[in-house]
């Protein structure tokens, strides 16, 4: 086994200690590690040319079809492995030529399954053939994929046939306020046998426009790769480009941002309570969890002046403190969305109505969890205990570890009641932070975007933040003149929608809202 | 059912009583004030900007690009723009949302949003929407949900979210229109019935915000039909949805039946 560069979440390393092994080594050393208890948190493409590297190749984003010399030139394949006991990520890396000889390896998905959706968007997005991988679709439609004939209507779906089997699509526009996204049912009657997900409907090349300008003023565009997940992504941005910028957020800055982190996951849990509600006919729960998730974000706007915080959390000083009076609101505001929550959810969560609907609904089982590479809340809800903020936290940033708690089911139940669990849970963690805040005060750094410094060159950087679905994860790295040269972003949605795919097998597809609301994925957040 | 009525009696009055005085939060960023008569042409706001929404000599924000992110007015030396939580910001025209040296507050509002008689007429007391999510990141999504719900309940009003186009009178867009999306849109808003609206949700949908510029999008289904309502934001706030509707369907800040035009001239 060759030694892989070991490094802690937020920790920046020169390239040139990243490992560069051959294809089938790195094959073997995967499974290995994977057979282990490690697991995969980033697995992408760089094109040769962005880090400076294989001539003068003219910068410009990852995409194939862009030229046919960018076409010839090969990439640069990064592993990284997430141990989460030992809260340590490995990493090392590979050349692929994009076609011809060398082009193809053995799927790694065949021996990992986690390994699914990274290794259809590597293919997707260079060209790369993992040979022997049983599902390779495309993910998002980006710009030269599309160039090339790859279109959303002409998606291979999987169908089946057969006495009274009949094919039902829905999408991508839907018949409430939502994103985009296809869902191609298989069904015999109102059961389910098979649900294809595709999405890519929400592609805007989120990733290529990180690489576009000063690379310390992205917060905004972080804001807006998945809207209700501002604060969380915008963290993860945040760690990457102080990290490279040798730029070491202050304890009091992790206070701040732990406190909007957690403000941003009681609000969207409540929205999904609301919704699940919703979806069940009980207006009530409907209702009351709306108007409490209106309290919470009204708090955000208090402080930052948006109800999703943006306009915030910023590199080199966030914009905005919280004093002692914003402090004693908050504080007031947590202690009416504790009661209202605890009293709405006694009721809701012991009426039969809504737990005949919960209950045994969309099961994902531990195994399968496990199996298919599940993070977050949804993989909490199977008995999965992955937490990044238990597990990989970042030194400094973070104020408070929370308790993991799961849920056994894996339905639509455990999924729900998690949320009110966390709910709890992440207010006892504001109130830690905003006492640690009282107590150590700090002036904000003023200097803003602006005042980053320059960036650390042919550098490498991961960050993971626990958004509300679950594990976020940014990639950053800068070439030999400091420029942002790859910028990838896993949403935890690109984990998790197959799970949701797996769990309406054999339910009624009437109860399919109901399970995709129970997961509440991002399409936004997955497409990029 | 007595646990169901102690929870109403919980949460008490959820509504708001008058979404078209309501304020929203101080913090909040809404119209911008400008004042050039310190600018030393140093242009940090103009590096600032993500959007490319201002432009100097003489100092304009383009409320139809702007994020309302602030990092123009954090890095302005001389305060030359401040933003106020004025959130009455809709509009009518695209022109109109355009702000200068010369903008007030009431002279904003006054101007931005024009009704049109037969708007009123066929839509005062009832306007059913479709919503068409085309790239939005779901900021705009969950914000034009969220004025469905207890405290803004746009239902009160006669306006309801709709779940097919065929029911719709008109197609509320968000996002900047991806390439992948831009045939459903087009789709969606021909089958709404005539007469019909087209409303723009926030600053990708309005000019593309932060993705004007990116290859994935295609934004040519705005060069066909022309848009009717304009709602500025990075989201919108549900009550500048609110303040917008209703001013299309009422007139002037919804307040009941249209100023006179010679009224309306004299104060713009």
């Amino acid at each position: 086994m060759s030694q892989w560069l070991t490094l802690r979440n937020g920790e920046p390393a020169r390239l040139d200690r990243l490992p560069l092994l051959s294809m089938s080594e790195l094959v073997a050393e995967v499974v290995a590690r994977c057979e282990e208890g490690e697991r995969p948190v980033a697995f992408f493409g760089v094109a040769e040319g962005d880090l400076g590297r294989g001539g003068e190749a003219e910068r410009g984003g990852s995409e194939p079809g862009g030229g046919s010399e960018r076409a010839r030139e090969g990439i640069l394949l990064v592993v990284a492995l997430a141990d989460d006991r030992a809260s340590l990520l490995s990493l090392a890396s590979a050349h692929l030529p994009r076609s011809g000889r060398g082009s193809s390896y053995p799927a790694l998905t065949s021996y990992v399954p986690a390994f699914h959706h990274f290794e259809r968007e590597l293919h997707e997005e260079f060209g790369v053939e993992p040979s022997g991988h049983p599902w390779l679709k495309p993910v998002r439609y980006p710009v030269g994929a599309r160039a090339k004939g790859e279109l959303p209507e002409r998606y291979p779906f999987f169908i089946a046939t057969g006495e009274g089997v009949h094919e039902v699509g829905v999408g991508p526009v839907h018949a409430g306020v939502i994103e985009p996204g296809h869902f191609r049912f298989m069904c015999r009657g109102e059961t389910v046998d098979h649900l294809e997900i595709q999405l890519g409907y929400q592609h805007r090349g989120v990733e290529s426009l990180f690489r576009e300008g000063r690379f310390a003023e992205k917060a905004p565009l972080a804001e807006s790769i998945a809207g209700d997940s501002a604060i969380a992504h915008t963290t993860a941005y945040l760690a990457c480009v102080e990290a490279l910028a040798g730029f070491a957020a202050s304890p009091w800055a992790g206070r701040t941002r732990t406190i909007a982190l957690e403000l941003e996951r009681i609000a969207l849990h409540l929205g999904t309570l609301s919704a699940l509600a919703g979806d069940v006919a009980y207006l009530t729960g409907s209702a009351l969890f709306g108007g409490v998730r209106t309290l919470v974000i009204n708090t955000t706007l208090a402080v930052c002046g948006s109800r999703f915080g943006r306009g915030w959390l910023r590199p080199g000083g966030d914009r905005y403190a919280i004093d002692g009076d914003l402090s004693l609101r908050i504080e007031e505001a947590l202690a009416t969305v504790e009661h209202r929550t605890r009293r709405g959810a006694e009721v809701m969560f012991n009426s039969p109505s809504v737990l005949s609907r919960f209950q045994g609904t969309g099961r994902v089982d531990r195994s399968i969890a496990a199996q298919i590479g599940m993070v977050g809340l949804a993989a909490r809800a199977s008995d999965l205990p992955r937490d990044v903020r238990r597990d990989h936290p970042i030194p400094g940033a973070q104020a408070e570890v929370p308790e993991v708690v799961t849920l056994e089911s894996g339905d639509v139940y455990a999924r729900a009641y998690l949320r009110f669990l966390e709910i709890g849970r992440s207010i006892a963690l504001i109130r830690a932070s905003l006492a640690r805040l009282i107590e150590q005060p700090e002036p904000l750094r003023g200097t803003g975007p602006r005042g980053v410094g320059p960036l650390a060159p042919d550098s490498i950087v991961l960050s993971l933040v626990e958004g509300h679905r679950g594990e976020i994860v940014h990639a950053a790295l800068t070439d030999s003149a400091g420029r942002c040269a790859r910028y990838k972003i896993k949403d935890p949605s690109f984990n998790n929608w197959f799970a949701l795919a797996l769990a309406v097998r054999g339910e009624g597809i009437s109860d399919f809202p109901l399970c995709n609301k129970s997961f509440d994925l991002s399409y936004a957040g997955h497409d990029l | 059912m007595f646990d169901l009525i102690r929870l109403r009696r919980l949460q008490g009055r959820q509504y708001i009583p008058n979404p078209l005085t309501a304020a929203v939060g101080e913090r909040f960023r809404g119209l911008p004030l400008l004042d050039d008569s310190g600018c030393g042409d140093c242009a940090l706001c103009l590096a600032a900007c993500p959007t490319g929404a201002i432009s100097s000599a003489p100092l304009k924000v383009d409320l139809g690009r702007c994020t309302f992110c602030g990092e123009c007015a954090h890095a302005c030396p001389q305060g030359s723009i401040r933003f106020t939580n004025e959130h009455r910001i809709a509009a009518t025209s695209r022109e109109r949302l355009v702000v200068g040296t010369q903008t007030t507050a009431e002279g904003y509002r006054s101007a931005a949003l024009e009704a049109r008689t037969e708007i009123r007429r066929l839509f005062g007391r009832s306007l059913k929407l479709r919503s068409v999510s085309a790239g939005g990141c779901n900021g705009c999504e969950m914000e034009l949900a969220a004025s469905t719900n207890v405290n803004f309940d746009i239902g009160r009003f006669g306006i309801e979210i709709v779940a097919s186009p065929r029911h719709a009178d008109a197609v509320v867009v968000s996002g900047p229109v991806t390439a992948s999306m831009a045939a459903a849109l087009e789709e969606s808003f021909a089958a709404v019935p005539e007469p019909k609206l087209l409303i723009a949700f926030g600053a990708c949908a309005i000019s593309g915000g932060l993705f004007a510029g990116s290859p994935a999008v295609d934004r040519s289904f705005f060069a066909r039909h022309p848009i009717d309502l304009y709602l500025p934001g990075c989201p919108p706030h549900p009550l500048t949805f609110i303040d917008g509707l209703l001013g299309l369907l009422r007139g002037k800040a919804g307040a009941g039946d249209p100023a006179p035009a010679a009224e309306r001239a004299s104060r713009s």
